[in-house]
C-alpha cells in the first residue's frame, strides 16, 4: 500500500508543479482591455499586441519580457495582448507561453474579430499590422505609439524617457 | 529588408520629429491606381487593363501562409463567384517573398490554387511593387478598383468583413457592400476600414 501513496504523492507534486507554472491566459474584450491600459499612478505600462502566427512579434517577446525583471524599480508592467483567434487559445496560445516559460508579462488574448470596431481607439494611425506596441505613463500623461517590430536596443532606448 | 528597414527608420525618425508616426502610404480612396502586369499561376501574365469587358475589380493581397488569410479565403472565392458574372471579378496577389517564406512560392501559390479550384487569378507580386505602390501592408487586404474608362480608381480598400474568425458572425461585409454600390451608381458608404492581418513579408536587400 505504501509504494502507490509515494508515487501518488510524487504524481501530484509533478502536477502542481506544472500547474504553478502555467502561464494564465485572460480572454477579454475591449472595454476590459481598455481599463487596463488606463491603469492610475506612476506605473509605465509596455503595451505590445502581438499574434503567435506573426514571425516579427515571436522574435521581439524576449526583449518585452525581460522589461519586468530589468526594470523593476522602475514601474515597468508588460502587458502582451494576443491576437490570435480564440479558438486557438488551448491548442496554440497556451502552449506557446508555456513552452517559452513567459511568466513575467500579463498575457491577455483580446477576443474582438471586429477590429474596425477597436483599431482607431487604441490608436488613429495604427494600420492594423502587428506588432505594435504603446507605452504609457498615465502620471506623466505621456503616451506613445509604435507599428513596427523592436531590437532589444531599440525597445530600451524608447522606453527610457518613461522612466527618467 | 535592410534597406527596407533603414527606409522605415528614416522616414519613422524624419516623421516622428514633425508629429506623425509614419507615412501614410499608398493609395487613398479616389486614387487612380497603377496598372500591373504580374504572372498567374496558369503561367499567363494577368494585367488589370487587359478585359475589357470589366466594370472594376476586387483586388486582394492575400497569401498561402497567413492564417488570417485562410480564415478568408473561402470568403474570396466566394466573393468572386457572386461578382466576376456581374462584372467586379476577383485578382489576388501574393506579394510575400518566397525566400523568406517558403510557403509562398510560386509552386506553393499554384497548389494552393488546385487544390481550392480558384476561379479568378492568383498572381506572384515579385518585385513587391504593385503591394507597395498600393500601401497592403496586411493579408488579406482588399483593394475595390471601379472602371473609368481605361483607368481605374479605388473605391475601397480594407478588410473583407468585420468578422475574421467567423464569416456567418460578420454583420458588415464591407466588400460586398462597396460592390453592390458601384453596381448601382451609388457611392460606396464605409470607403475604407481596417484589419488586424499578416505583414507582407518585405524582401531583404
Amino acid at each position: 500500500m505504501k509504494l502507490p501513496h509515494k508515487w501518488f504523492f510524487i504524481g501530484l507534486l509533478i502536477a502542481g508543479h506544472s500547474l504553478c507554472f502555467a502561464q494564465q491566459v485572460q480572454v477579454v474584450k475591449f472595454p476590459a482591455l481598455q481599463k487596463m491600459m488606463a491603469q492610475k499612478g506612476d506605473t509605465t505600462l509596455v503595451v505590445n499586441f502581438w499574434a503567435t502566427w506573426c514571425g516579427p512579434c515571436v522574435a521581439e517577446l524576449p526583449y518585452f519580457e525581460a522589461l519586468n525583471a530589468r526594470y523593476a524599480q522602475h514601474k515597468v508592467k508588460v502587458l502582451l495582448v494576443n491576437l490570435d483567434f480564440v479558438s486557438e487559445l488551448k491548442k496554440k496560445v497556451v502552449p506557446f507561453i508555456t513552452k517559452r516559460r513567459m511568466n513575467s508579462s500579463t498575457v491577455v488574448l483580446l477576443d474582438e474579430p471586429n477590429y474596425n470596431s477597436w483599431i482607431d481607439k487604441i490608436d488613429p494611425d495604427w494600420s492594423g499590422a502587428l506588432p505594435f506596441t504603446v507605452i504609457i505613463n498615465t502620471a506623466k500623461n505621456e503616451r506613445k505609439v509604435f507599428e513596427r517590430a523592436f531590437t532589444k536596443a531599440e525597445l530600451e532606448n524608447e522606453l527610457k524617457p518613461f522612466i527618467q | 529588408m535592410k534597406q527596407s528597414v533603414f527606409a522605415f527608420v528614416m522616414a519613422a525618425t524624419l516623421f516622428t520629429t514633425i508629429g506623425f508616426i509614419q507615412p501614410k502610404a499608398g493609395y487613398q480612396v479616389g486614387d487612380k491606381v497603377m496598372n500591373f502586369n504580374l504572372k498567374n499561376v496558369d503561367g499567363k501574365t494577368v494585367s488589370l487593363d487587359g478585359n475589357s469587358s470589366v466594370k472594376g475589380y476586387i483586388v486582394v493581397f492575400t497569401c498561402n501562409t497567413c492564417p488570417v488569410a485562410q480564415a478568408y479565403e473561402d470568403r474570396i472565392i466566394a466573393l468572386d463567384k457572386k461578382y466576376a458574372s456581374e462584372g467586379y471579378p476577383v485578382i489576388a496577389i501574393n506579394a510575400n517573398d518566397a525566400a523568406l517564406s517558403s510557403g509562398d512560392s510560386f509552386e506553393e501559390m499554384k497548389k494552393r490554387a488546385a487544390r481550392k479550384s480558384y476561379g479568378f487569378a492568383y498572381l506572384t507580386d515579385e518585385t513587391q511593387e504593385v503591394a507597395k505602390t498600393y500601401g497592403a501592408r496586411n493579408t488579406p487586404t482588399v483593394f475595390v478598383v471601379k472602371r473609368s474608362g481605361n483607368d481605374f480608381i479605388l473605391a475601397y480598400t480594407g478588410a473583407i468583413d468585420n468578422n475574421t474568425q467567423d464569416a456567418t458572425s460578420a454583420t458588415e461585409k464591407y466588400v460586398q457592400n462597396a460592390v453592390d454600390a458601384l453596381l448601382k451608381d451609388k457611392t460606396v458608404s464605409v470607403p475604407t476600414t481596417k484589419a488586424i492581418g499578416c505583414g507582407i513579408k518585405w524582401k531583404k536587400a
